[in-house]
């Protein structure tokens, strides 16, 4: 009964994507391909005003002059953008009283990811807008952030009903020339979430999307602005499952936050994208800008758990603009099998007094590759800036590989920069330490890696850290036994 | 109890023990002593099911019932504890944690429900005052920064909590000081029972002072080659290993 490093790679190999299914729903999809004339179709499909039109396609034109980055470690097969379909959405769009009239179809895709609405509403104060295939099919919770004043809607709909709000804020934090793949994003974004919090509210639940892809080759251009006004404050949370494909399915969303004086912002995301099979056939490629502004005693942190992704290309970031105002970076990247990831932070100081705090935890098995990179920068005008830096790389198995790329550019000498950065394996003495308590291999990679997690865990509110718990361990053992 | 019968086993085609018979039975405290590379530690593991060793030939018998070829957990199920020369570090698991997922484990394997944490607590708070660990300790991270004898005295913790049926205590003495020592071998001495049994693998006598053996084995280059009563151990100290040698010969 020797359990190997082969053994152990081999059992992690056999894991399966849980939430691999299918499910048909009536959907309408544009013919595959871009140009200027698709961009036009998807505002005109969504009803937008000019403004937004002509937006969507000045971006377009300063994509079509970009060229893919390739600087991140990872290896793929670069997408063919003119093989994928821009734009799909469920024909049947009801507006929707309540849970009776969402079609019984989606209300079961729901349920086997084990989210029901149902559940939802009860559990813990969760004001759900859920996005299926690019729009939005259901909103709870409106009336009591209504009376708050508290707007928090699909995008789409933000462009009808707060079109100044949406103008003056839309692209501020993410220009349409930041990057290819922003770019990309803001000429054909299907759908997303807008959600502003007036001055001094507190908002009183949680906010939550639930992002999917179902339709088979559609790429996914989700689209986030989150608000803060002056004195606020917004915790939101953003959960991916996505059912499995075999074709690989390109997702570049963006996200915005902008927090004013005394705001904070508070997000968190657990993705859990298609990983592809254990061959690293198929699987999402998850190319997304996230970045966030703060003003003047302002905060915001990013929490995240990314476990699902073929090809991860993400770094939430903060531009600390305002002097006192505090950035802050917790994450949590497994990979398994095939699966690539390049994530880490941006931090940007430019106020004075500015702090930022990174805590990034890798988890690496199978054959996958796990890179951290960060940059921390402190401009010539942030005096006093403060940033304390720690990555810890965890291995499994021999085949996978851990990475660290840290950027630290100081331009103001009274800045104060730590970096700690540790890597270490499981090891076969951990393993047989826990067996000799009664613990099986696979519940003691769970505890080890769980313990691991924990600094960042620690930082998601209560039911996302359940959910996030569970996830990690089935994205690596699921196979042993 | 436990039953080895002419085991032999080796590591990397390098054989380590070379036909070694013990019997102990339950209510007996065995004491095995012997010098460095003998074959201590390596009958230690192999009773506990680590499988860098392999078994060449032999029998190991639990109550009767051929383990050799069981899991470690399963063993660990069965009611075989080790408690570790050198016990790993598990950083961000709380000691408390990792005793609760032991216990529920066992308990799973058994087809019983997760312990109640109303008698868990209750549990821990017995069995820490027995050993004089302080609550602080248990929300430590397991092992991490802890001194040589405070790993020592979280292995009997958590042999406290277990219960196991068979005890292996491999060199437990080693790095603890005189005050650390009385307060573990106190804590194995409450914790024997005429329905358990304790192997205690030791280098040096100073540990028998407090627990008592009622056998004491010398293991010499794969072997038993000589068992006595507590009195050996003490012509051990006085005299070395050498003269064992010599007979040998």
């Amino acid at each position: 009964m020797k359990y190997t490093e082969e053994d152990l790679e081999q059992e992690l190999k056999t894991k399966e994507y849980e939430y691999g299914f299918y499910t048909e729903i009536e959907s309408e999809t544009f013919a595959k391909g871009l140009n200027e004339d698709v961009v036009r179709a998807i505002s005109l499909k969504k009803n937008e005003p000019k403004w937004m039109t002509d937006w969507r396609i000045e971006a377009f034109r300063v994509w079509e002059k970009m060229t893919e980055p390739d600087w991140a470690n990872v290896n793929y097969e670069k997408p063919k953008f003119q093989d994928i379909a821009y734009y799909s959405a469920p024909k049947k769009k009801p507006k929707l009283n309540s849970l009776d009239e969402v079609d019984p179809e989606l209300l079961d895709t729901f349920k086997r990811l084990g989210i029901s609405l149902d559940e939802q509403k009860k559990l813990a104060n969760v004001a759900v807008d859920i996005v299926m295939d690019s729009v939005s099919v259901a909103t709870t919770f409106k009336k009591t952030l209504g009376e708050k004043g508290i707007i928090f809607m699909p995008i789409s709909e933000a462009i009808q009903e707060h079109p100044e709000l949406v103008r003056k804020y839309l692209g501020t934090v993410v220009p349409t020339t930041d990057n290819f793949y922003a770019a990309l994003n803001s000429a054909v974004f299907s759908d997303g979430s807008f959600c502003y919090i007036p001055k001094g509210v507190r908002c009183p639940m949680e906010l939550s999307t639930y992002f999917r892809i179902n339709e088979g080759g559609t790429g996914q251009f989700e689209r986030t602005l989150v608000v803060a006004d002056k004195g606020s404050y917004v915790s939101y949370l953003e959960g991916c499952t996505a059912p499995s494909r075999d074709e690989n399915q390109l997702h570049a969303a963006v996200v915005e936050l902008i927090a004013m004086d005394d705001a904070e912002i508070k997000y968190s995301t657990v993705q859990n994208w298609y990983p592809g099979d254990k061959n690293g056939k198929g699987g999402v490629y998850n190319f997304v800008t996230k970045r966030g502004l703060c003003e003047t005693n302002a905060k915001i942190s990013w929490t995240q758990v990314e476990t699902g992704s073929a090809i991860t290309w993400k770094y939430p970031s903060c531009i600390l603009k305002g002097n006192n105002s505090v950035g802050e970076f917790y994450s949590i990247a497994v990979t398994n099998h095939f699966q690539q990831a390049d994530t880490g932070t941006k931090m940007i100081h430019l106020g004075k007094n500015t702090r930022s705090t990174i805590i990034s935890k890798g988890i690496s098995a199978g054959h996958s590759q796990n890179s951290y990179r960060g940059l921390v920068q402190i401009n010539s005008r942030a005096e006093n800036a403060r940033n304390f830096s720690q990555c810890d790389s965890l291995l499994m198995g021999n085949a996978c590989g851990a990475h660290t790329f840290p950027y630290i550019e100081v331009k103001n000498k009274s800045a104060q920069i730590e970096h700690e950065a540790t890597t270490s394996k499981i090891g076969e003495e951990q393993l047989f330490y826990c067996n000799q308590r009664g613990i099986d291999t696979e519940k003691a990679i769970a505890l080890i890696v769980n313990g691991f997690s924990k600094e960042v865990l620690n930082k998601l509110p209560m039911e996302f850290a359940v959910e996030a718990q569970k996830l990690l361990e089935i994205s690596l053992e699921g196979s042993v036994g | 109890m436990l039953k080895i019968n002419n085991l032999h086993a080796s590591i990397d085609e390098k054989s380590i023990l070379k036909g070694l018979n013990l019997e102990v039975k339950a209510g007996e405290v065995h004491a095995i002593m012997g010098p460095n590379g003998a074959g201590k530690s390596t009958l230690a593991n192999i009773i506990a099911g680590k499988e860098d060793y392999e078994v060449t030939d032999g029998i190991i018998e639990l109550n009767g019932e051929d383990i050799s070829e069981l899991a470690p957990e399963e063993r660990a199920h069965n009611g075989v504890f080790l408690s570790f020369q050198y016990p790993v570090e598990i950083p961000g698991v709380s000691v408390t944690n990792f005793i609760k997922t032991a216990i529920n484990e066992t308990r799973k394997a058994k087809g019983l429900e997760d312990m109640p944490a109303k008698d868990m607590l209750k549990m821990i708070r017995e069995k820490s005052e027995l050993l004089e660990i302080d609550r602080k300790f248990l929300s430590r991270s397991l092992n991490e920064g802890f001194s040589g004898g405070e790993k020592k005295r979280n292995e009997i913790f958590q042999m406290a909590m277990l219960e196991p049926k068979l005890a292996i205590l491999d060199e437990t003495d080693s790095g603890l000081d005189i005050d650390a020592l009385r307060i573990v071998a106190n804590g194995v001495n409450k914790l024997k029972s005429k329905d358990n049994a304790v192997i205690v693998i030791t280098h040096y006598q100073r540990l028998l002072d407090y627990i008592i053996p009622d056998f004491v084995h010398v293991l010499y280059d794969g072997k038993i080659v000589k068992s006595g009563d507590a009195s050996l151990a003490l012509e051990l100290e006085a005299k070395g290993y050498d003269w064992i040698k010599q007979e040998l010969v």
